[in-house]
């Protein structure tokens, strides 16, 4: 599938003659180097693609150029080098009027700072894209009407902004990039301006949006903890540079550099790592139609207390543990011995990690965690729930 | 010892090479400086007229009126109170020679300072161009420009009307670049990120906002065109400044005091409504704010 965004090699320098600055990068020199000739990298060769559909966040702190690189997606600042593809066209290097189109078709974009239009109103700012593209009245009205009805400001297009509270202020701002119907949504640090809670509700909503609206989204943030809730990907941003670009979990539990490793072992692990990211093989693994005595083979090999036992689909049957499959020897059954079945508690893949721990201490014997299809991928012990918060890939 | 001698520096025939720049001009551009004259001279004869026809006390009610709309109406109150004065004072005839004239080199003043102010503001050549010449132009003795004027359009309403504007345009192009420049960059680029041309980001943004600091300009224009005003009655324009002038030439008290009295009186007039035009939020009891807010109220109840 063609990507929706694609930036390869991209720099951006300011100062004096920069595109000297590039060739000064690729031959090794560091960004103090060029600092020292009065060059400023703000962007160094950064490279990544964006697929449809996908929250892509780039995250570093301030200076770290992201809020620049967002800015040379959509153009609206020109790299020094390099090339972005939007759609498989190209938006470097070409005509203002070319790149003006593709802003208007296909690119919007929500700011930090709301960026709204202060001396007109609510519903004006939120067509505004639209007025821009010349639509009449009457379908634009329309179309911001639906757009404010999709962020809960229903009735709100008469007032002015400065009458709203910011989050509101917010969501009239993404109202106006999702009015202009574009495929791909740039976010720039649209959230950092807003109250922690506030931020929390502009996220979920963000999220519940996007499942039904499908955007490639290119979102920027400065904060760990947005990038890994939204993210599907995260490129890592230090000093110009992409350091790493993956999952949350990629990035948490193998980290690319020593920044990053830093960066992330303050993060709550419990509520980035899936029950899928620590769940282990179970050591042995039995069929329903199998019996006690096959039971009693396979644990005195491996020396668990319990087996799982799983269906010819792979669903989980089961858990017998080791005392009663033991007497049901001893008493010559035939049928295994359930315990009780509802003693297995059965989870997703993708369920959060914290959301184990109640289970755990409920339940006697390990977590089983299946896939979407409901079949086994495997099971967390308890011992293997409490070894993954403490590890943190050593830097703890 | 530092020598004494001047010799070694060479006399430099400055005001000679404007003397010759300016008869160059009035020999060759003739043409121009009769199209200015004519039109500046006309404008100004066909405002003064009908400043003139309007019965003083109709004219009183509808300033009033204006100072109501735009701030307050203690503000048109006090503003039949000062005009009335201005009345008895039996100068009611040269303050609207006087008006006549500043509001004449006003307009032309921000036909030229709003457009001059837009370029500065998207180019930083033009604008490191024309600062040192908006400072040359602020700075330069008032009474300098009546000379060469005088040379251009001889005595009269004219010469005292183009060097009103020369005088009073600075503030018109500064305010205006300085309101542009300031807009928030975001809101720009929020434009340019919706695909907006440059002209569409001109009229629909950047220009409403800065609003303020234009008409914080379009205030000090008038402010600097009366004080001027009062200079161009040197050259023979009619109103409050020839009155002056000739009081001052025959030491007469009574009528100096009462022509100043009348510039002040215009002064304050022109300046706060002016200064409320350009920041209606802070006259919230305006007649025109009351009524927006109205209609706002109305519209906001039937949504």
């Amino acid at each position: 599938m063609q990507p929706s965004i694609t930036a390869s090699n991209l720099y951006k320098i300011f100062g004096r003659n920069p595109r000297r600055g590039v060739g000064l990068l690729e031959k090794g020199s560091s960004r103090q180097d060029l600092r020292d000739q009065g060059l400023t990298a703000a962007v160094i060769d950064a490279s990544f693609e964006v697929s449809p559909g996908e929250i892509f966040v780039v995250m570093g702190l301030s200076g770290s150029g992201k809020s620049t690189l967002i800015r040379m997606v959509n153009g609206l600042l020109p790299p020094t080098h390099g090339e972005v593809t939007i759609m498989g066209d190209r938006v470097t290097a070409i005509p203002e009027k070319e790149l003006r189109r593709i802003r208007r078709e296909r690119v919007s974009m929500v700011f930090q700072h709301f960026a709204l239009l202060p001396h007109r109103t609510v519903g004006e700012n939120v067509a505004y894209g639209l007025a821009v593209r010349g639509m009449n009245r009457t379908e634009r009205e329309e179309r911001a009407e639906r757009a404010l009805a999709m962020v809960d400001l229903a009735g709100w297009g008469g007032y002015r902004p400065s009458e709203l509270s910011g989050g509101m202020q917010q969501r009239v701002g993404l109202a106006r990039a999702l009015a202009a119907e574009t495929d791909i949504l740039l976010m720039d640090e649209a959230f950092s301006a807003l109250d922690p809670l506030i931020r929390r509700g502009m996220q979920d909503q963000l999220i519940e949006l996007q499942q039904k609206l499908d955007k490639t989204i290119l979102f920027i943030t400065h904060d760990l903890n947005e990038a890994m809730r939204l993210g599907d990907r995260i490129a890592m941003m230090r000093d110009g540079r992409i350091e790493q670009i993956g999952t949350a979990e990629q990035i948490l539990n193998d980290p690319a550099s020593n920044y990053v490793a830093q960066f992330v072992q303050d993060v709550d692990r419990t509520r980035v790592l899936t029950a899928g990211s620590i769940a282990e093989p179970p050591y042995a693994v039995l069929g329903t139609e199998q019996g006690p005595r096959t039971a009693h083979k396979l644990l005195r090999e491996n020396q668990p207390s319990w087996l799982l036992v799983v269906r010819r689909d792979r669903t989980p049957a089961g858990i017998v543990w080791e005392d009663d499959v033991a007497a049901a020897v001893r008493d010559g059954r035939d049928d295994l011995p359930w315990s009780d079945v509802h003693e297995m508690p059965v989870v997703t893949h993708d369920t959060p990690m914290n959301e184990l721990f109640g289970l755990s201490a409920q339940h006697r014997s390990p977590i089983v965690v299946v896939d979407d299809d409901g079949r086994v991928t495997g099971v967390i012990p308890r011992v293997t729930l409490l070894a993954a918060i403490g590890a943190d890939g050593g830097a703890a | 010892m530092i020598p004494l001698d001047t010799g070694f520096m060479p006399r430099i025939p400055l005001g000679r090479w404007a003397e010759d720049g300016i008869d160059w001009i009035s020999d060759n551009l003739d043409w121009l400086l009769a199209a200015i004259k004519v039109g500046l001279g006309s404008a100004n004869d066909l405002l003064v007229g009908a400043l003139l026809a309007v019965p003083p006390l109709v004219m009183i009610i509808l300033l009033a009126f204006i100072a109501w709309a735009a701030r307050s109406w203690r503000m048109a109150l006090g503003t039949v109170v000062a005009l009335l004065l201005v009345m008895g004072l039996n100068q009611w005839d040269h303050a609207m020679e006087t008006l006549g004239l500043v509001l004449i080199a006003t307009v032309t003043a921000i036909i030229l300072a709003i457009p001059l102010g837009i370029w500065a503001a998207r180019s930083s050549t033009v604008s490191a161009i024309t600062r040192p010449i908006l400072d040359f132009m602020q700075t330069m003795p008032a009474f300098v420009y009546l000379i060469p004027t005088i040379i251009f359009f001889s005595v009269g309403v004219v010469p005292g009307l183009v060097s009103t504007v020369i005088f009073a345009l600075p503030p018109g192009v500064r305010l205006t670049e300085l309101g542009i420049r300031q807009v928030d960059r975001e809101t720009v680029e929020a434009g340019q990120a919706f695909g907006a041309s440059p002209g569409q980001i001109l009229r629909g943004i950047q220009l409403p906002l800065a609003v303020p600091s234009i008409m914080a300009g379009i205030n000090q224009v008038i402010m600097l065109a009366l004080s001027m005003a009062v200079i161009a009655g040197m050259v023979g324009a009619d109103g409050l400044g020839k009155e002056v002038v000739g009081a001052l030439s025959t030491i007469n008290t009574p009528r100096g005091v009462e022509a100043g009295l009348s510039i002040v009186v215009l002064a304050i007039y022109l300046d706060r409504v002016t200064a409320a035009l350009g920041a209606p939020a802070n006259h919230p009891r305006s007649l025109f704010r009351m009524i927006s807010a109205a209609r706002a109220k109305r519209a906001a109840a039937s949504a």
